[in-house]
């Protein structure tokens, strides 16, 4: 309300006179036009004075009260600090109110609320009557009205997500860096960093509103409903997994106290960090994220090519630790994804080259995880020579991913021993790389993947299965 | 108000693991800096792609002279915002010559134009790193158009202090105006 006031001072003759002189320059012409809009709104709305009136003081002149539709009011505001200085109010009859008698260091304490516009119309005129004789405060009043020139909103700019790739490469070209980050822990690099900078601008709406995790489990369609924070307290808890590995610290025992440290596997870490938090995750969530990843990328740089030989357990099985990274790249952007879609931002896919490696992946895991689905009997049974000799040539199925990224691979189908064949090959299938990934997330059902397919359907079938069960939560 | 010329701990650190080749470290720079290096950039270039390609000289430089930032003058921050203000600031003055007509156009035209990008990105930059109630101060009585009175009880201070906060803000933003790179950093805070 005291706004209202505030632009109603302005709106008087007097007012005008004070503010059009008081606020020179960029500050007034951007300022003017507006505050009398609004004034003139807040006069029509049947509430003349209502800012004045409601104040409870009694001082208020009637002037103010009940303006006729064309006179406006003319009461110096805001009130407070006429009543603060215990000054008599103007004669409304009068003319100008005469400036404040305010003393000296409140006059200069004004300088920078003055040269923003942003005090009352008569502490406006105060303070020029007063750098009329003070050459002092002249000064120094020049020289803030020249920095609210320099005042500039700031346009979030996004910055191109592919410019990181180029500003780094060009880099390490001029000074190769004697301490580079493995190539399986780029594409963990590049993800990490395209979310960061997608959660960059992110508003308290967007960190809570609400995502919905899908995957597949035993062959059917999964969904958990969190919020973005919950999703990167997730990414924070599932990559704590690589953290646990190397030896760093275990983000969950921050949050979850001893108990629940040994909570294994993926969704079994997230759900203890939901569980145990104090308070729902919020944007608090984002820097020990950043801080973990980064870390991360940094001691797998000192690890180097001697990782061969660390394992990252996953609860139910292990992946060794370059693999581990380009799993937890693939889970970071198909996250990064679902937290877009939540929030209606664009997001690209990675890299070729990056996206190459993750669909790599998921073709060597996919001999073992069809033995592990034949053992549980949801896989046909094997065929023929698979109880070979590892190494042998095996029956395959040949994968073909299209598009930038893809490539072909032949998956052996009766035994993770067996080595992928085009002699043996019994079936092809051919997938987008984005719906192939799309697949592996367990954002589409095998059933329904667009999937060009050639030859034993039950192979097709298991193999689109066994792609759909590598998604979790 | 704690005083802004202390390097946080990490600059040093940070320092080290550029100069002994950690990639992982430039990555981290990238991570931190970018968005003000392509900030200051694009206010002084005004142009997308100038931006971008300075974006890259800029993280070539710190990449390749880690040895040039001294931890005992300040914080990183300021070494990144004085070496993208300098970069750019030479590219600016160098496209500029290079469009000057043959033997006419101005040279003092171009000083000023020259002067006031520099000016703009150093304003930029001291809005960007001053103590945050001041920042917020600011933003409130210039682009929410509070007056000092509505900005005290949003910020939930005095109006005495609301005063001093837009009073310090404006004097820190017009140390932008004193000449020489690194962009300044208000000696008052």
């Amino acid at each position: 309300m005291s706004g209202a006031g505030r632009f109603e001072a302005s709106d008087g003759p007097e007012g005008e006179e004070g503010r059009g002189g008081g606020v020179g320059g960029e500050g007034s012409s951007r300022r003017g036009p507006e505050g009398h809009g609004a004034s003139g709104a807040r006069r029509g709305d049947g509430h003349p004075g209502g800012g004045s009136a409601g104040d409870g003081t009694g001082h208020t002149p009637p002037g103010a009260e009940a303006p006729g539709p064309d006179v406006p009011p003319r009461i110096p505001t805001p009130r407070a600090s006429v009543e603060d200085n215990g000054l008599v109010l103007p004669d409304l009859a009068g003319l100008a109110p005469a400036p404040l008698d305010l003393p000296h260091d409140v006059l200069k304490s004004l300088l920078g609320a003055w040269a923003l516009a942003a005090c009352s119309a008569a502490e406006t005129a105060a303070v020029e009557d007063h750098l009329g004789s003070c050459g002092g405060c002249a000064d120094e009043a020049r020289r803030l009205r020249e920095a609210v020139g320099l005042l500039h909103q700031h346009e979030s700019l996004d910055l191109d997500p592919g410019l990181r790739a180029r500003v780094l490469e060009s880099c390490l070209e001029r000074r190769p860096p004697r301490i580079p980050v493995p190539e399986w822990a780029a594409p963990y690099d590049a993800e990490t960093a395209r979310l960061d900078a997608l959660l960059q601008d992110f508003g308290d709406a967007e960190w809570h509103a609400p995502v919905r995790l899908r995957w597949f489990a035993a062959d059917t369609a999964r969904n958990r409903r969190t919020t973005v924070a919950g999703v990167i307290a997730h990414l924070l808890s599932v990559d704590g997994l690589i953290a646990v590995a190397l030896g760093l610290e275990d983000p969950l025992a921050e949050v979850a106290g001893k108990a629940e440290q040994h909570a294994a596997g993926p969704a079994g870490r997230t759900e203890a960090y939901w569980r145990t938090s104090r308070f729902p995750p919020t944007r608090s969530v984002r820097g020990p994220w950043r801080e973990q990843s980064h870390s991360l990328v940094r001691t797998t740089s000192f690890t180097g090519g001697h990782a061969g030989g660390l394992a990252v357990s996953y609860g139910d099985f292990d992946l060794p630790l370059h693999d581990a990274m380009l799993d937890r790249a693939f889970e970071c952007w198909v996250h990064a994804e679902d937290i877009a879609e939540a929030v209606d931002y664009p997001y690209q896919p990675p890299a070729p080259r990056h996206m190459n490696r993750m669909i790599d992946l998921a073709a060597r895991m996919l001999p073992s995880v069809l033995a592990d689905r034949r053992r549980r009997g949801l896989a046909a049974p094997g065929r023929g020579r698979h109880l070979g000799l590892a190494g042998e040539p095996g029956r395959s199925l040949r994968l073909e991913i299209e598009g930038s990224g893809g490539g072909e691979w032949l998956i052996p189908l009766d035994s993770p021993a067996a080595r992928g064949s085009a002699d043996f090959e019994v079936a092809h299938v051919a997938l987008d790389g984005s719906e192939f990934c799309q697949l592996a997330a367990g954002h589409v059902s095998p059933a329904e993947a667009a999937a060009g397919q050639a030859g034993d359907r039950e192979a097709i079938r298991d193999v689109l299965f066994a792609v759909a069960s590598l998604s979790r939560m | 108000m704690a005083t802004k010329d202390v390097p946080p701990r990490g600059d040093r650190k940070m320092q080290q693991r550029l100069a002994r080749g950690e990639a992982a470290a430039l990555g981290e720079m990238y991570d931190r800096f970018a968005s003000l290096v392509h900030g200051l950039a694009h206010r002084v270039l005004g142009d997308e792609k100038a931006a971008d390609t300075l974006t890259r000289e800029v993280f070539a430089h710190l990449w390749e002279h880690p040895e040039t930032y001294d931890p005992g003058k300040g914080p990183l921050r300021t070494w990144v915002a004085g070496v993208t203000h300098r970069l750019a600031v030479q590219r600016l003055r160098d496209s500029e010559t290079a469009a000057l007509p043959e033997g006419g156009g101005s040279l003092a035209d171009l000083e000023r134009k020259v002067r006031r990008a520099s000016v703009a990105a150093r304003a930029d930059y001291i809005v960007h790193s001053m103590p945050a109630p001041l920042r917020r101060a600011l933003d409130l009585a210039y682009f929410q158009r509070r007056d000092y009175r509505q900005t005290a009880v949003d910020l939930g201070v005095t109006e005495d202090e609301a005063r001093r906060r837009l009073r310090l803000g404006l004097q820190l933003l017009s140390t932008a105006h004193d000449a020489g790179t690194p962009p300044g950093h208000g000696g008052a805070v």
